[in-house]
């Protein structure tokens, strides 16, 4: 085992899986001898060729478009838009197309295709560099997407995203790129889409986020630990399409409380999906309202103000006193 | 029934007046007057020392990630030279200098690199856009302001930006056609700095040049040294007055060079060499320039010594300026404005709920 960062873990899973399969192949801006403005792409030219790390011309939708003809011929393209901020521009691709080409040919053409994408704040970036809209992807049926929390998932899911026979979207937190380490096993790994995980026990109220937003949440759960001896449960989604809601249902049904955090905006955001879901396999056992810690209903500001926007410490552990004492 | 070649309607020029050797070819020499001249090359000065100025601020963390415009100032400054203050300018991002020289001061520049949304704020009377980041995407605005002022029949032409990367984008060519269809007032600028990140040209398009595709959109196009402000300025002048007579659009390429890195967060050293750089620093568009304006007794080496002074004086200004501003703790509250004429009731609870937590705003990192 290594330790890496999640760039290092998502480079070793492309390079493993191209390895095994020679039908897999990289699209994207800036992917090749630069390795991606991430670097997730580093040196994976220098070994597999420009044939199969291509980079492209700057057209998100080409990207996109010309994915999806190449996984219907049978290829696994493995896209990158640069920041998840331009991906409108290659929406109508994955709408019209990725998300509904099995669905209106019956079975008989498929897109298999990973479109990976860094997103949400906390990285003093530029304008459209910051923003948090899995909503979007989640919202569309005949896509699946994926978040990871941390380099040792976002590896396994990585594999599994592209062993996927249908379209996935696989959101990487820019926040989580660097920020620290795992142990990441050399030997293959993979983690089901549609799995959630309980990343920390607990028996008096259930944390459910995901992504980059899993950080805040272990740190205030050890601080509610710590002062107050309040035991958090957190439950890390990791897919949010298709939504696996039984951890979590399980979960509040042991703890009766319920708070859930995501960066992105609040109204009709993924929080409102966990919410009904809670709302209808788990009302009879709540005890007080679910609450959401969420980033407000307006663009993510400017950097010098985004620490007031992002979901943080503090507001997780002033709502989980609310929905304690409510 | 026949095989007949197709007789299509214009050509491409190539424009260069003024080369890197100082050569004058003095038939194209346009009549500039000598406030225009200076006018001219104070707004490229300015240009090329605000962004040594800001890269030297971005390494010392005084201002966050900015795309550097040095090398592109003939070509944002001799097209913008050709506007009036009622013509519209529409840019990408990498034209700060053209920004400039339309009006936006130089402290809501560095209050934007600094992260602040009070960065964008523009002057009522100025007829610009702010950058647009998403690549071409702003080029249909253009086209829209174009409509527009037909419409209206206000006589304005509009003026927008790009780079080589946005003509891969369907924008670009979505943007051309539509101007070529209605016949709108608006010039096209390809700053064709030969990189898109590390995308060379070579990989982003496999025309000979980018100019010609203006003639399949059926609009006359131009290509030009982009580093002579001479040309860039007869080509840009040709336009905007065909544009006004009711001429229709243009597109102009500006072939230059972007001689920095992509952003600040870029490294070149991972794509090009430094030898293809330094080729391109031999044709830099400013001594070519005020060698000109020095031959043409326009400046003496002592006026030009001291309208450097003068400018370095302009930039420290507004330095301290944002500077000043920004001692200030920010109010977080700013993120609500200015979203919706009238902020909607679930928002002003919002914006109360984050209030609510002002006391905890002074120290820490983490204010969530």
């Amino acid at each position: 085992m290594a330790k890496m960062t999640m760039v290092q873990a998502l480079n070793l899973a492309l390079k493993q899986e191209m390895e095994k399969d020679d039908s897999i192949v990289l699209l994207g801006q800036d992917i090749g001898p630069d390795g991606g403005v991430f670097r997730v792409t580093d040196h994976l030219i220098n070994k597999f060729g420009k044939e199969r790390v291509i980079d492209t011309p700057l057209a998100e939708a080409s990207i996109i478009g010309m994915s999806i003809g190449m996984a219907i011929h049978g290829l696994k393209p493995v896209c990158e838009i640069q920041f998840s901020g331009f991906s409108y521009q290659n929406f109508h691709q994955l709408e019209n197309h990725a998300a509904r080409m099995r669905w209106r040919t019956q079975g008989r053409l498929t897109v298999p295709m990973v479109m990976r994408a860094p997103y949400g704040g906390g990285v003093r970036a530029l304008e459209h560099h910051s923003e948090s809209r899995e909503a979007y992807w989640a919202h569309t049926p005949g896509l699946k997407t994926v978040i990871p929390s941390g380099p040792r998932k976002a590896r396994a899911l990585l594999v599994s995203a592209i062993r996927d026979p249908d379209p996935v979207i696989f959101y990487e937190a820019k926040a989580l790129y660097r920020a620290f380490r795992e142990e990441v096993p050399e030997e293959e790994e993979t983690w089901p889409i549609g799995k959630s995980n309980v990343a920390r026990p607990g028996t008096d109220l259930t944390i459910i986020t995901y992504g980059a937003m899993l950080q805040p949440a272990l740190k205030a759960a050890d601080k509610l630990s710590d002062e107050d001896g309040i035991e958090s449960e957190i439950i890390d989604l990791l897919t949010l399409s298709p939504f696996d809601d039984s951890l979590m249902i399980d979960s509040v049904k042991k703890t009766g409380r319920a708070l859930v955090i995501h960066e992105a905006p609040r109204s009709f955001g993924p929080g409102a999906e966990i919410v009904s879901r809670l709302m209808e396999d788990a009302f009879y056992y709540l005890e007080a309202p679910i609450q959401r810690v969420t980033g407000f209903d307006v663009i993510i500001p400017y950097f010098s103000r985004e620490k007031y926007y992002l979901p943080g410490i503090q507001r997780i552990i002033t709502a989980a006193h609310n929905v304690l004492q409510a | 029934m026949s095989r007949n070649q197709l007789a299509l309607a214009g050509n491409i020029d190539y424009l260069s007046i003024l080369d890197e050797n100082g050569n004058l070819d003095s038939v194209l020499e346009p009549d500039i007057s000598a406030s225009q001249h200076k006018t001219m090359f104070r707004a490229m000065l300015l240009g090329r020392l605000f962004d040594e100025r800001m890269l030297a601020l971005q390494r010392q963390g005084r201002i966050g990630t900015f795309p550097p415009i040095k090398g592109q100032e003939a070509a944002q400054i001799g097209t913008t030279a050709t506007l009036l203050t009622s013509d519209w300018f529409v840019p990408s991002f990498r034209e700060t200098a053209a920004e400039i020289m339309r009006g936006r001061t130089l402290d809501t520049v560095l209050l934007y690199y600094n992260g602040y949304n009070e960065g964008t704020f523009l002057d009522p009377s100025l007829k610009n856009l702010p950058i647009s980041v998403p690549v071409a995407s702003q080029i249909l605005h253009a086209v829209g302001l174009g409509l527009a002022a037909n419409y209206r029949n206000t006589g304005e032409v509009v003026m927008t930006f790009f780079g080589d990367g946005a003509t891969s984008e369907g924008d670009f060519h979505e943007g051309l056609n539509c101007a070529a269809v209605y016949q709108t007032p608006v010039i096209f600028i390809c700053q064709n700095n030969q990189w898109a990140i590390s995308l060379p040209l070579a990989s982003q398009t496999h025309s000979k040049t980018l100019a010609q595709k203006a003639l399949a959109y059926g609009m006359p196009g131009i290509q030009v040294d982009g580093n002579d402000i001479l040309a860039v300025y007869v080509a840009a002048q040709e336009a905007v007055d065909r544009a006004r007579q009711g001429g229709g659009p243009t597109f102009i390429e500006c072939v230059t060079y972007r001689v920095m890195m992509h952003t600040t967060a870029d490294d070149p050293g991972k794509y090009r060499s430094e030898n293809e750089v330094e080729k391109w620093i031999e044709r830099d568009p400013l001594p070519r320039y005020s060698n000109y304006l020095l031959e043409k007794d326009i400046f003496t080496r002592q006026s030009l010594d001291e309208l450097e002074g003068q400018i370095q004086k302009e930039i420290q200004g507004a330095i301290e300026k944002a500077e000043e501003y920004m001692k200030n703790p920010v109010d977080p509250l700013n993120m609500f404005n200015h979203l919706y004429a009238e902020l909607p009731p679930h928002l002003q609870n919002q914006k109360k709920a984050l209030e609510k937590e002002g006391t905890k705003w002074t120290k820490g990192k983490d204010h969530g």
